[in-house]
């Protein structure tokens, strides 16, 4: 389903919502106090941790929130953006921010927030930043090299490390609660404080630690969606419950000839053999790509009845059933494998003189439905095509 | 309001924009924006023979303003400043440490800022758009760049601690 843009939500409706999002984001940032340059440098001198404590548990929800999605397919984490990896520039850029952070006591969103509110030194800092842009983008020719250096690509932390996400997302969320504990001892050391807490307070934040590790645990030890789907396949063909509908190739003739608007023709063959023959405006979905998300639209529409063929009984079978478990479509079984349609319709023998009735009327039907077909395919040669859903790898973050 | 519950709001929110964009928060990118723009208003001649505008001109057609990140640095301006009113705490002020003068915390704002914004573009992003999206999707860059900024502050704390402590 998600990422809900382009697909369902449109490019120009996106840019109404980045504003909502930003407000809510701005709220947030000036609420947690993230607007006084004071709270955000005291990271650095052990008085003030709210910065640690507000920006880690973000990142910690949010990724295991990112996880939780994904395992039931709800966000495809193939596509969503990961920030690209340059080695060079991502650690030299880091330390210059870093020394930005502790010389002008803002980052550039919180500077944004503090200006909003009417901070002086805010608005010298987004101004300064401005500055700092114009040194980069008049610099690049010369740092363009250094930019460039290194490329890893989108790797993820846990690709490097080469453990799985959810295990990488255990050891985050473990070194955020074991952060979150340090940080508060020196925080009262610091303040001079004593390590106290309420036991209200101990029961609120022991639920909040805790809650990340359950939903990891369930996103590593529970089935996800398409392990779902292939148990109850499993199941199904075990207990034998599979009732196919079936139609012969004369029926999907007439079909095609009059209702071709409400039929999906899907051939679950390789690529090659589609390319080597298909049927009339058949599509071709390949059975091991049946769960992609580009398809998923095929089989969660009712308007049209989604019909299978290849040349393997199982294979059409099974695509079936994949298809019935992903959504609620009307699909069926092509009983003909495509070479029989194809001889069939296409390569029809003319029948001897001493033909039965029966016989001719047989050979007029196809003969005139293959003309049919044929007519269909040549005039329907554009619109025909489904639209082109390209999964569009997401582009953008803030560099 | 308390830190960690800021936290999870935030988080959640990170959350929804990558469910909705597929990609997450950011601020540094908006800035890029506007400096753009203003560049290929004031100088268009420069920006057409310039290697970065014109590498940004032809993946962004549309122009540098008409932008995600602009737009939703905007609505940060617009929340914040809401939540300034709600929270009684608008007003022209200047926040410093207690040793330092007025003029030494605006040159202060202003040298950290130029370099943040420097900095921000090197490593593809500030704290919102690399560490803290990087971190939702376990960019090791994100990561990376993360342990960069912190690790530098914290190495740095010591020699600029006049500015801000006692």
């Amino acid at each position: 389903m998600g990422p809900l843009v382009p697909f369902i939500i449109s490019d120009e409706f996106n840019l109404v919502i980045a504003v909502l999002i930003g407000i809510a984001f701005g709220f947030i940032l000036e609420q947690a106090g993230f607007s006084s340059t004071k709270k955000l440098v005291g990271l650095f001198y052990g008085y003030d941790f709210t910065v640690l404590r507000v920006f880690f548990t973000a990142g910690v929800t949010a990724m295991v929130g990112v996880l939780l999605l994904g395992h039931y397919g709800l966000l495809d984490l193939s596509i969503i953006y990961i920030n690209p990896t340059f080695l060079r520039s991502a650690l030299v850029g880091g330390a210059v921010m870093g020394a930005g952070f502790i010389i002008g006591g803002f980052c550039p969103g919180t500077s944004v927030c503090a200006a909003a509110i009417g901070k002086l030194d805010a608005m010298a800092f987004l101004g300064g930043s401005l500055i700092g842009i114009i040194a980069f983008t008049e610099g690049y020719p010369f740092l363009e090299k250094f930019y460039l250096a290194d490329e890893l690509g989108q790797v993820r932390m846990s690709d490097q490390l080469g453990i799985t996400m959810e295990a990488f997302g255990f050891i985050l969320a473990f070194i955020a609660v074991a952060a979150f504990v340090a940080t508060w001892i020196i925080e009262n050391r610091v303040n001079k404080r004593p390590n106290k807490m309420s036991a209200l307070q101990i029961r609120r934040y022991t639920v909040l630690a805790v809650t990340p590790f359950i939903i990891l645990t369930v996103v590593t030890f529970l089935p996800g969606k398409e392990e779902i789907i292939l148990k109850r396949i499993a199941e199904a063909k075990r207990q034998q419950t599979c009732v196919f509908k079936e139609i012969n190739a004369d029926k999907l003739a007439t079909e095609i000839v009059n209702n071709y608007y409400q039929m999906n023709i899907i051939d679950v063959r390789s690529p090659e053999e589609y390319e080597a023959y298909h049927l009339p405006m058949a599509i071709n979905i390949p059975f091991d790509q049946i769960l992609d998300r580009q398809w998923e639209h095929i089989f969660k529409q009712r308007l049209r009845t989604n019909v299978f063929y290849a040349d393997n009984d199982t294979l059409v079978k099974m695509s079936c059933l994949k298809a019935k478990f992903i959504g609620k479509s009307e699909n069926l079984i092509l009983q003909e494998s495509p070479d029989e349609f194809r001889r069939m319709f296409f390569e029809l023998e003319e029948p001897t003189p001493d033909a039965s009735k029966h016989e001719l009327e047989v050979y007029a039907f196809r003969s005139q439905s293959a003309t049919g077909m044929q007519n269909l395919v040549h005039s329907l040669k554009n619109i025909g095509q489904p639209v082109k859903r390209e999964v569009i790898k997401i582009q953008g973050g803030c560099s | 309001m308390n830190p960690y519950l800021a936290g999870v709001l935030l988080g959640l929110l990170l959350l929804v924009t990558i469910f909705i964009t597929g990609r997450g928060l950011g601020a540094s990118g908006a800035f890029r924006g506007v400096v753009i723009a203003a560049v290929e208003s004031a100088a268009p001649e420069h920006a057409q023979n310039s290697l970065y505008y014109k590498e940004f001109a032809a993946t962004n057609p549309e122009g540098p303003l008409r932008n995600w990140l602009v737009l939703e640095v905007l609505g940060v301006f617009i929340g914040a400043f809401f939540s300034g009113v709600v929270a009684n705490r608008i007003g022209l002020k200047l926040e410093k440490g207690p040793r330092v003068t007025n003029t030494i915390r605006i040159i202060g704002a202003g040298v950290g800022g130029a370099l943040f914004g420097f900095g921000s573009q090197l490593g593809r992003g500030c704290t919102s758009g690399s560490a803290l999206s990087g971190m939702a999707v376990m960019s090791f860059g994100g990561i990376l760049t993360m342990m960069a900024i912190f690790g530098a502050g914290y190495a740095l704390a010591y020699f600029f601690r006049k500015l801000w402590l006692k």
